[in-house]
This record gives structure tokens, sequence and C-alpha cells, in this order.
């Protein structure tokens, strides 16, 4: 049986981690993929689409609510195991650190799962990269910012051109041992206070 | 329903265990949910009862259950805060990720109450009959009543929350339900609903009551969307509730520290009884670190004031929390064989010799003696319900060494079909 043939079942209140996980699956070959990000309603989106993987967030509160339901199931084909090798603690380890849970129809091969958990948690780790570069990327420019506006403050009370402006606060920040956005932030304060 | 915000990276909040000679971690990684019967892990770390010990609690709070299961079985935490069920489960291999866990000391009594939507409760009044000050038995007789009529009716039915499969919470309502004559598999829909979330549930109408820890059924009826019908003690005031559990293998290879913990547990639950130290409890527990709540309510809570709803009508239950008194830590194995019981009750378990031994030996009373050198006087596998001021609600008494005929004799339950059930063991 190709690893397509699997059905798979990803819940994910975040749109967008939910669809990087789908955009992997479906790269890795998976057809059969379904995303939620509302949990009401799913004990019958289990019930008919039967998934064999359930994949979910590690932080969803309703984590209790399928256990509840997985108790009610007494088909044969019930998932049941949290972690597909009990043994491989590394890849559990990696899954919890990364956020991720999961639940494995019992009797499914391990190396069948293997390669979608794996998947699963880099794409997990990828998406909270992309969330830490953004949360980067806007205080980068925030910090921009107030030194633009610190540029210009020098500039007007001190007839500085704007390159003297930006040495002088390089320069300043190199002395005091401080990030060049701090010693901004100060004159921007400063300015306020005197102004 | 983004409920911890303040967690941005998924597994940043876990902290790495420190490792020192010896017999390794001096700080435990624990693992707890936001609710008022985690007092005493909560005092423990809060007011130095740990430090005297030498030891450092780091409190993790967390979602789900399942996580807690899931973080102590993987060694992310080194002990936590569960439900008494919850190890009682797993090493009855039950659930989705059962894995040895054990419980040496047991965080307390009480804390559990039945919140229905006003609207039922309004229905119950009309159809039932009953007056504001009715007892938990007269109410679950009348929902009896509502329940029939709406079947007559051909009306959905109910959906009831609780907050795991395998919780007090789970039980207790089914053992209110039953006493009143209502069959919970049958009669009404239960649901898992997590607690800081029942009272919107309410409101919104996807649920019509909840069974849940403190101090959520306060939230309720204070807004005015619930009515509090039962409390834990009435059901039964010793019900076994939430307890410290952990890996036994862990256990082994630390003693010195898990008879320091529970030293520092068993003087920090001392405090939390005392009422003068309330008020400083109730500022800790209020905080977002812990539970993020009223801190009004809960000093409620902890005093056992309640607002049944919001029109005024109170109660008081003495004792509601019990966090120490009375060898309410001790971890009674016949509570453990209790839990199993109503297991079997409710078609989770099948009775058999192997169960009973592995149901009884989650509870470990020697290690809470091997570090108080105390314990009750009472055996631990006597009777139950049998004390006045301890019955169960229906009149029933447990026997530890006939379970099966004491689950047999309940009039509701619903039992899978058992093959090899042995009367008696």
């Amino acid at each position: 049986m190709p690893a397509s043939d699997l059905t798979i079942l990803v819940i994910d209140e975040n749109a967008i981690r939910a669809s990087i996980i789908e955009e992997g699956l479906r790269e890795a070959g998976h057809e059969n993929v379904t995303v939620v990000q509302e949990v009401n309603g799913i004990a019958r989106i289990i019930e008919t689409s039967k998934p064999d993987v359930i994949v979910i967030d590690i932080e969803n509160p309703n984590r209790d609510m399928m256990e509840h339901l997985f108790q009610l199931t007494r088909t044969v084909s019930r998932p049941i195991a949290m972690f597909v090798d009990r043994s491989d603690t590394a890849q559990i380890e990696a899954a919890m650190e990364a956020g991720v849970s999961a639940y494995v129809v019992d009797g499914l091969k391990k190396e069948r799962v293997k390669s979608i958990l794996d998947m699963a948690v880099s794409r997990f780790n990828a998406f909270s990269r992309l969330q830490r570069e953004l949360a980067e990327a806007k205080s980068a420019l925030e910090e921009r910012k107030v030194v633009d506006r610190a540029k210009g403050i020098l500039m007007k009370m001190r007839g500085l051109s704007e390159e003297d402006a930006f040495v002088l606060l390089r320069q300043t920040a190199m002395n005091e041992k401080k990030k060049m956005s701090e010693i901004a932030q100060s004159v921007v304060t400063a300015a306020g206070l005197l102004m | 329903m983004n409920m911890m915000s303040s967690i941005d990276l998924p597994g940043s909040n876990l902290a790495a265990p420190f490792r020192s000679n010896g017999e390794g971690p001096k700080v435990l990684c624990v693992g707890f949910i936001p609710l008022v019967d985690a007092s005493v892990l909560i005092a423990a770390a809060e007011f130095g009862f740990a430090r005297k010990e030498g030891l450092t609690l780091d409190l993790v709070k967390d979602v789900s259950w399942a996580n807690v299961r899931d973080r102590l079985a993987f060694r992310q935490f080194d002990i936590a805060h569960m439900l008494s069920p919850m190890p009682v489960a797993s090493m009855l291999g039950l659930g989705s990720n059962p894995s040895p866990t054990i419980t040496p000391f047991s965080l307390g009594r009480g804390g559990n109450a039945i919140t229905l939507s006003t609207r039922l409760f309004e229905r119950m009044r009309e159809v039932g009959g009953i007056s504001e000050n009715a007892s938990a038995l007269e109410n679950a007789k009348a929902l009896a009543k509502v329940l029939a009529a709406m079947k007559a009716r051909g009306e959905p039915l109910p959906m009831l929350g609780v907050t795991y499969p395998f919780s007090s919470h789970n039980y207790e309502f089914r053992y209110w339900l039953a006493a009143g004559g209502i069959d919970p598999d049958k009669d009404v829909k239960l649901v898992v609903v997590p607690p800081p979330l029942t009272s919107d549930a309410l409101v919104a109408g996807a649920i019509d009551g909840f069974c849940v820890g403190a101090p959520w059924n306060m939230i309720a009826s204070e807004r005015g969307v619930g009515r509090i019908v039962a409390a834990k003690q009435d059901i039964w005031p010793s019900a076994p509730e939430k307890v410290v559990a952990m890996r036994p293998e862990w256990a082994e290879s630390h003693p010195e520290i898990v008879s320091r913990l529970i030293v520092a547990l068993d003087a920090a639950a001392h405090w939390c009884d005392a009422a003068e130290n309330h008020d400083a409890l109730a500022e800790a527990l209020a905080d977002p670190r812990y539970i993020a709540a009223p801190v009004e309510i809960i000093r409620h809570v902890l005093a056992g004031e309640f607002s049944l709803d919001a029109k005024g009508n109170r109660r008081i239950i003495p004792d509601y929390f019990r966090f120490h008194r009375d060898f309410a830590n001790y971890p009674k194995p016949g509570h453990a064989l209790w839990i199993y019981s109503q297991m079997i009750r409710w078609g989770q378990a099948q009775l058999s010799e192997e169960g009973l031994r592995a149901a009884a030996g989650t509870y470990r009373p020697d290690l809470y003696q091997a570090a108080l050198g105390i314990g009750p006087s009472e055996t631990d596998h006597g009777l139950e319900g049998i004390k006045s001021g301890d019955r169960f609600m229906d009149g029933h008494v447990f026997d530890p060494g006939a379970i099966g005929a004491y689950v047999e004799n309940f009039a509701v339950s619903s039992p899978p079909p058992i093959h090899s059930l042995e009367q008696d063991v």
C-alpha cells in the first residue's frame, strides 16, 4: 500500500500553520488530507473520514475532548497510540518540543507514520521560526524608525548633515557599549522632554 | 480559543531539568492544570514549604490532561497534578497513552460541583416541583422528570460536560444522574469541555450543564448562566479528587526526593487548610501564572461560600475543600478500587484479579508513610460510606473486597458484555 493511501486529519486552530502542514503532506504524496481548525463537529468528521493518523497541536485544550471521543469509539480501528514508537525517544522529544501530538490507528506500520510525524515536526518548527523571524523583522523596523527620528532631531537641533547625525549616534553607541537603537531612543525621549 | 497566549512557542515553557549530585534534580518540573485543587502544589512552591526541604518546584501550566499525562510519561515533567482516575487508568492500560503512573499523595478532597443551565433548572422547578434549596438527590430526580418530558416531546438530549473520560467529574456526574434514575449513556449526552470554557459553552448553548472543579462552577453561577445543583460532598464526601502523580521508576530512583516532597506537600496542605491563610492563598492562586480568575471568587470558593445562582441563593458547604485534615492526603488503596469500580460500572474496564492488583497498586501509602511516619487508623481496604457524614448520596456501601457485587447492585449502569468475570473477587 503506497503512502498516499493513508487518511490524515490535521487539527490546528492556526490556519497558516495548518496550511503549511497540509502542503507538506501533499508534497509527500498524501492525497487524503483533511484540515480542520474548528473542533466543533469533529466527532462527525472522524466518523466519516476514519483517519489513520490525526495530527493535533499540543497547545489545543480540546485534546481532552479527543481522548473522550476515542473512548466512545468502540470500533476496532480506534486511534489510540499517541506516538508511533515509544522507544524512539528522540522523535518523541522532537515532537513535544515542536508542539505536535498525534494519534495513530493501532497496528499501523511504524515506518509509514514516522515520515508523516517527522514532516509535521519540521513544519511546526519552520512555522515557529517564521513567527520568530517576523517578530524580529518587526522590531528591526521599529528600531530603524527610532534611529530615523533621532537623526532628524540631531539634524535640526545641532545643524548636522544626515550622515554626521548617523555617525554621531553610532559613535555614541560604541562609546557607551549600547545598541544604536537604545541611544536613538534616549535622544527621542530627551527631545520629547526638552521641547 | 487561544487560552494560553503567553506561550508563543510551543514547548518554550518547558524548563530543562537541573541535575545535581546524589539523586539528581532538586528542581522538580511540575505540570499542573489551573484549578483550585492545585493549591497544595502552588502553596508549596510559593510559600517556602518546598524550599525548606531543599526542593524547588518549577510549576508549568498546561492546557489539557492528555498533555499532562504525555509530558509525565515522556519525562518532561518529574511529577504532575492529575485527576485521581488517570494513574488508575494508566495502570489498567486504558486510554490512548497508558504508561506506568503511581501516586504517593492525594491533593485533598472536595472542589467539584454540578452546574446546570438556568434554563434547564427552571424546567426542573416547573416539572419537578422542587424548591430553591432542594437536595442534590431531589435535583437529580427532578431532572429525570424533565428528561422524560423532553423525550416524550422528541426534544434533543441535553449535552452535559465533563473534563476527561477518566475523571472524578465523569464518575460523579454519572453517579448523581444514576442516583436520580437517569441513564448517563442513554438519557443525556456526555461530552468533554475544557473547564475554563464551561461557562462560555453554557452561555452559547453548546452544553446544558457540567461537572468540573473550582472555581468554574461559581464563575457560571455568578454570571447568572448556571445553577449549582450538587456539590462533590453531596455525592460522596470522601470521593478521591486530584493526586500528585509520578512514574514508578522515577520514585524508585529518587526515594530521598520523594520523601522530602511528601514532607513539603504535607506542610503546605496543612497551611492551606487554615482559614487565616486563605487570603494569601487566594491572592497567589488568582495570579495569571496560576488560575488567572478573580480573587474574590477564589476567596469564596476556599470558604465554601456558594452562590448557587445570580439571584442571591447561597449555600455554605463546610469543608468544600479539605486540603489536609483527616488524612485527606493519604493515598488510600480502597479509593483507587472505588475508582476501578466506577470504571467497571460504566463499561470502561472489566473486573479481573489482574485489574484489582493494578488499580490498588496505583496508590502508594507505603511512600506516604515512609516520609511522614503516620497514617489513618482505619484499614486500607475497609468499607466506604458507612460513617455518618461520609455516606454516598444513594446510601450504597462500597466494599473493596466485593467489587463485583457492588457494581451489580446499582440499578443504573452500563457494563459491556462481560466475559471472564468472577463473582466477588
